[in-house]
């Protein structure tokens, strides 16, 4: 934890930003097993985007397929953990659903890694 | 970090017979593991599976990344809050202002229900806490090697080690050769015995395609090499 008023940040890492506008000031992103590969979708990305805000909407349209939280943070160009946030709002509403890995911890067994293997070599 | 610039090879400072071999990595392994809860969503119908590209700072990992993606390699960023501490550990610090880390990652379609990411892992030090997430789940690492510079993928190798992901080593030639043998950056890494090391190019699709497979290859074996130990069995053929 930060102490309230105790600034922590490195010019020399990149642009600062003030994400909690967005989210509130909510950080938390723990409500689902959301990480950087979990699947989403949104449901009916036009209909429900018609009646979010902005930022919701770009997330909503950026759904229409399935595609990875991390994927989602680059189209809409905001950070991780806010991007996080605001999906597990949108899951919250049932606007989103997600597919969390079996067990995020879990390795894909030896016939899933055979299609890999076998994908990368037709490339 | 205990890796200083003094550790680094020399580029000028081959001279044949005279030739140093590259400054040794210490070993060290630290029990760390992570509990993960489990999540049950409503099923999409694809698998999603993460490698990593780790190495030092401007090694290559971007430029490999993006010549197997089928996507120009996107990039996102999080929230560099605390050192250790992900955006979590702040709550309710309305306004304040912090920095970012920035991940590249590509992305290549195996078929509509398998999808595998690459992520390059950021290539500095003090971004390490971001390394828990992306090694979370992952099948594997490439950890990519400069020589001139081998102490750079150092932290890489350590981690890998420690959290026990299977990882590959490529040696991305920056001058077309190398002066070292693999034997002997082998040796400079402690590398266990069987982790794949081979020379490479990361600006050459062919050669990180060669990585992949490798890497996804040493996955395999180091699996069923475990299940064969679980049930008492030998994997026939070595
Ligand atoms: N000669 C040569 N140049 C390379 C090779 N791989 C990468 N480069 C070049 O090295 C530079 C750095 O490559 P990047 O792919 O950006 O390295 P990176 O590891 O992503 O760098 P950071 O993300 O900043 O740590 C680029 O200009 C590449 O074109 C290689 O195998 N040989
Ligand atoms: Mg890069």
């Amino acid at each position: 934890m930060i102490s309230r008023g105790e600034a922590w940040f490195d010019e020399a890492a990149g642009p600062l930003v003030r994400p909690y506008a967005v989210t509130r000031g909510r950080t938390r992103a723990n409500r689902y097993p959301l990480d950087l590969i979990t699947l989403v979708v949104a449901v009916h990305p036009e209909v429900h985007a018609a009646v979010v805000e902005q930022e919701y909407a770009r997330i909503l349209r950026a759904c229409a397929f399935p595609q990875s939280v991390a994927e989602v943070a680059a189209r809409v160009d905001l950070p991780l953990g806010v991007v996080k946030v605001l999906i597990s709002d949108l899951i919250e509403r049932r606007y989103l659903i997600f597919r969390a890995s079996p067990s995020p911890a879990a390795r894909p067994d030896l016939v899933t890694m055979q299609k890999v293997l076998d994908g990368i070599r037709k490339l | 970090m205990g890796y200083g610039s003094s550790d680094d090879l020399d580029p000028t400072g081959r001279t044949g017979a005279g030739q140093a071999t590259p400054a040794p990595r210490r070993r060290g392994r630290g029990a760390r593991s992570g509990t993960d809860t489990d999540g049950a969503g409503l099923a999409l119908d694809a698998v999603a599976i993460k490698v990593l590209v780790a190495g030092g700072f401007g090694v290559g990992k971007t430029t490999l990344v993006g010549s197997v993606s089928e996507i120009v390699p996107l990039r996102t960023e999080e929230l560099l809050t605390e050192l250790g501490a992900g955006v979590d550990d702040v709550t309710g610090v309305d306004g304040k202002t912090t920095t970012t880390v920035a991940m590249d990652f590509g992305r290549i379609t195996i078929n509509p229900r398998l999808i595998l990411y690459m992520f390059g892992t950021p290539g500095q030090d003090r971004f390490w806490f971001m390394w828990d997430e992306l090694a979370r789940g992952a099948l594997g690492a490439i950890v990519l090697a400069d020589t001139r510079r081998l102490s750079a993928c150092f932290p890489a190798v350590d981690f890998f080690e420690r959290r026990r992901i299977p990882f590959v080593v490529g040696v991305n030639c920056f001058d077309g050769e190398q002066p070292y043998s693999p034997q002997e950056v082998r040796q400079a890494l402690s590398l266990d015995g069987d982790v794949p090391l081979s020379m490479c190019d990361a600006r050459y699709r062919e050669s990180n395609k060669r990585l992949l497979i490798t890497l996804v290859e040493h996955v395999m074996a180091t699996v069923r090499r475990a299940d064969a130990a679980a049930t008492g069995l030998r994997p026939s053929g070595g």
